[in-house]
């Protein structure tokens, strides 16, 4: 009986058992409020109005008038998210088109590890529609479980809090079936 | 006794478990090998804003011979120098620039990428960022030879994370070396090469 915990921590140092790949530890897993984080007011008034934000106040996701938010975690360096540019811009021109979704969903990004001026240059540069966000030091990412990019994260505000019912690391191949898979489990 | 092995083979299982996640793209997946926290800077510059930068010729990936003297009277060169090949923040610092060619070619220069990998190790990895539009140098031997001379040669062997900006004239304009653990700010960058281009 005694030998038990020897062989619990043996299990564990062989990685047979590994408490660390549960889904439940991650701050980002489904089910859990979203992470508490603040974000600056967008500078562009057509990106402040279509979160319903005031301008020059930092914000709170819960603070976006909408029912649900979908948070795209990127980077300006990330090849990946620089190829998915094209196909996340015609996922949100989907929602903006549908009269199901149009004002009950938005989507933001955030760029980890990126400055305004990077923020900028990759909106530009991909014509983003959507607002993104800067996350200079990686305060942001830190919070959400320093995930690898790009990575959609999506939250119901129905409750007054952030809930979390989508969390998924790599991005929409078909932008009709992400947002498919979006959709479906947004309680909309 | 038994509580000091269970301690001990606690302490082993949670390092086992322990796999820092990077702020890395998921093309990457887990290839990226993590050498965690890093001192900043461990060389010393030998080279001088001012001076005219050390030539050299270092083979390029494509099987090309690449010379600093070939761009001269011609373009402006940026060397950027990062630390190896398959690591965390060598790994987006180039496909950030490869979407930014526009801001080099505003300012009439070539980015010459340097590692001290050798060239097998530089095709696989640069195979995973895409197609790049500027040529990636080895100085694998003799071993950072080049980077020794800029003085930006690390004591593990590996070189610094640092950018320099020559001219036409062959003058270096620009030296930054940054903390090794992080990345560079691109906006530094476009404004060195926007003061570098102007006669």
């Amino acid at each position: 009986m005694r030998f038990i915990p020897i062989l619990i921590s043996a299990a564990l140092v062989l990685g047979l058992v590994n408490p660390m790949v549960l889904a439940d530890d991650s701050p980002i897993a489904v089910g859990k409020a979203l992470p508490e984080f603040t974000l600056p007011a967008p500078e562009d008034p057509a990106d402040l109005a279509s979160l319903g934000l005031a301008p020059g106040q930092p914000f709170q996701i819960p603070q976006v008038k909408a029912q649900v938010v979908i948070i795209e975690i990127f980077s300006m360096y990330c090849p990946h998210c620089q190829r998915e540019a094209p196909t996340v811009n015609a996922f949100y021109e989907r929602i903006e088109k549908d009269p199901r979704y149009k004002g009950r969903v938005k989507l933001i990004g955030i760029g980890a590890g990126n400055s305004t001026f990077e923020i900028a240059f990759f909106k530009k540069k991909y014509a983003v529609p959507f607002p993104l966000f800067p996350d200079e030091k990686f305060e942001i990412h830190k919070k959400v479980g320093e995930v690898r990019t790009p990575y959609f994260i999506g939250v119901n505000l129905d409750s007054g809090t952030a809930m979390i019912y989508y969390s998924q690391l790599g991005g929409p191949d078909d932008s009709r079936q992400f947002l498919d898979a979006l959709l479906k489990h947004s309680g909309l | 006794m038994l509580n000091k092995t269970l301690i001990f083979l606690l302490g082993l299982a949670l390092l086992a478990g322990y796999h820092p996640a990077l702020a890395g793209s998921g093309d990457f997946k887990d290839d990226i090998y993590n050498p965690g926290q890093l001192k900043p800077i461990d060389s010393t510059l030998k080279v001088k804003v001012g001076d005219p930068a050390p030539s050299f010729t270092l083979p390029s990936f494509n099987g090309e011979q690449v010379s600093l003297e070939q761009f001269k009277g011609r373009l402006n060169v940026v060397l950027s120098f990062v630390p190896a090949a398959w690591t965390p923040v060598c790994s987006d610092q180039w496909p950030g620039y490869n979407i930014a060619q526009e801001f080099f070619k505003a300012n009439d220069a070539i980015l010459l990428g340097i590692t001290v990998d050798n060239l097998p190790t530089l095709f696989a990895w640069t195979h995973q960022m895409g197609h790049l539009w500027f040529p990636v140098l080895s100085d694998f031997w003799p071993h950072g030879q080049v980077a020794e001379r800029y003085g930006v040669l690390r004591t593990d062997g590996v070189s610094e994370r640092a950018l320099f900006i020559i001219d036409k004239k062959g003058i270096l304009r620009y030296a930054h070396v940054e903390d090794i653990n992080q990345r560079p700010s691109l906006e530094d960058l476009v404004d060195a090469m926007q003061k570098a281009n102007r006669p």
